[in-house]
């Protein structure tokens, strides 16, 4: 492995009770890269990055580079409203001492409700009580907050309402632009996939495609990635928004 | 309260609170995991090792425990193992060793494994318990990190490489010790309960983790303190007391309770 590559995915496979629902996943990940993983539903986009995160057992080999330190924005996160668990004592988790911690960590915890734009005074409210999307900018600060180099993000979107979707990718694209930060997202929307990707997956239990969306997304692999109704969708889509961009 | 003191022990009443603060800082574990039921349960375990304890002379703890033990093996088994709700399971088993538990029981000793009798407690016995008890406390602190990232977020505490598996052992482990120690004091068919209703109360007026974990302990205490001084002043049965002590408790909490 290079140095300029962060991880290195050979041969991956993963079954469930005998059925495999990946198999022959092979990709390299550049230092600074902001990767997006594609595919129909149950194409085990959430099933690859669990597996690279060492949540699921696999077959073949992933290396992630030496100084590789992994944050993770996991896609459903839900949460009791009546959890008594503050914003703060959320954060206060990275903390060895967790809520023993709580004057020492106070600082940058409000440092990084600030950096995703969340109001301060929400250190203290009931994590269960926020809003859809200010608990996925939470969930990005949290997964910032010990400063790694490469981040996992699932559905960056899902469960956001409306409006919310490209101020969260901004985001996103902006702490890339201010960190360097490599970013492999799973995602559905292929115009949020031409706008950010440097380059994407394309899955369908095994790989279809990888490489730079406007390279590799043409028509063919989009018609044999999410079937022919679909494609004419996908497709003007991604027709519309190579114009645009 | 002099007469409170003297008439109970001040080592006894160390005791009882000791056990029972440190009951109530597990009961913030298992409410937010939502296993109250299980360990209600749980302490029925007890029964039969108390049963076979006292029928051959050994350390009734020691006979409890071992049992108890056993049953929160069953229970990490089955978390572990199985998709199945744990607490059918866990229900059925359960009940079954209270009532095998029952049977084995020596009559004039029934009473007693049920309900508990803290006046009976030697003062070798009182030390240990209050010792174990802060071990027990000690511990849970130190795990409070892992086991609030198992109950939060597992898929972030795995990530963060917290060892989610064994501290739930342990915490199960802990259970089990504090369960063994405090069914001396209320019983096995209370003891359960004592886990439980501090830190039920303490939820509905708790808006972070670190004021659940400060009002379960002092309702613990207080209902415990409550307990005993009505059993003292009015000869009543000490676990019931305590046990009431804790609903009324329980009671207040829902006045203030924040939504």
């Amino acid at each position: 492995m290079d140095e300029k590559t962060i991880l290195g995915v050979r041969n991956l496979s993963v079954a469930f009770d005998g059925e495999e629902v990946l198999a022959g996943i092979s990709f390299d990940v550049s230092r600074g890269d902001v990767v997006a993983i594609v595919g129909p539903n149950g194409a085990g986009k959430s099933v690859l990055l669990k597996t690279l995160l060492g949540l699921l057992p696999y077959k073949g080999n992933i290396r992630w580079a030496n100084d590789a330190k992994v944050g993770h924005v996991p896609q459903r996160f839900q949460i009791e409203k009546s959890l008594p668990l503050t914003v703060g004592e959320f954060f206060l988790l990275h903390r060895g001492r967790f809520i023993l911690d709580r004057k020492r960590s106070e600082g940058r915890i409000r440092e990084a409700l600030r950096m995703v734009e969340v109001p301060e005074s929400n250190i203290d409210e009931r994590l269960g009580t926020l809003s859809g999307g200010q608990l996925q900018r939470i969930l990005i600060a949290w997964a910032l907050f010990d400063k790694p180099n490469i981040l996992l993000f699932d559905e960056p979107t899902a469960g956001i309402d409306i409006g919310g979707e490209h101020t969260i990718y901004n985001l996103l694209h902006e702490l890339q632009d201010r960190f360097g930060i490599t970013i492999i997202m799973v995602s559905h929307e292929l115009n949020i996939v031409y706008r950010y990707a440097t380059s994407v997956i394309c899955l369908d239990k095994k790989m279809v495609c990888s490489g730079p969306p406007r390279e590799v997304l043409t028509p063919e692999a989009l018609a044999q990635l999410y079937g022919e109704p679909a494609y004419y969708h996908h497709a003007h889509d991604a027709a519309e928004i190579a114009k645009s961009v | 309260m002099e007469g409170l003191i003297s008439g109970i022990g001040f080592t006894n009443i160390l005791a009882v609170l000791a056990t029972s603060v440190a009951a109530g800082f597990l009961g913030v574990f298992l409410v937010m995991r939502r296993m109250s039921l299980v360990s209600d349960a749980l302490s029925h375990v007890a029964l039969p090792g108390l049963a076979l304890a006292i029928l051959f002379n050994i350390q009734p703890f020691f006979g409890a425990f071992a049992f108890l033990l056993v049953g929160v093996v069953l229970i990490y088994l089955i978390q572990a193992r199985t998709n199945l709700p744990a607490d059918a399971i866990v229900g059925v088993l359960f009940t079954a060793s209270l009532a095998i538990g029952i049977l084995l029981t020596p009559e004039p000793e029934l009473l007693e494994a049920l309900f508990g009798d803290f006046t009976k407690i030697s003062s070798f016995e009182a030390w240990s318990a209050t010792a174990l008890s802060l071990i027990v406390l000690a511990v849970t602190v130190f795990s409070s990190r892992t086991l609030m990232f198992s109950i939060v977020a597992p898929d972030l505490g795995h990530v963060s490489k917290a060892r989610l598996k064994t501290v739930e052992f342990i915490f199960l482990v802990m259970v089990a010790l504090v369960v063994a120690l405090g069914i001396k004091f209320v019983g096995t068919l209370l003891m359960g309960t004592l886990t439980i209703i501090p830190a039920a109360a303490a939820k509905n007026i708790s808006r972070s983790f670190a004021s659940f974990c400060v009002s379960s302990v002092a309702i613990a205490a207080i209902s415990v303190i409550l307990g005993m001084a009505a059993s003292f002043y009015f000869n009543i049965l000490a676990g019931p007391a305590v046990i009431l002590a804790g609903v009324f408790l329980f009671l207040l909490t829902l006045i203030f309770k924040k939504s």
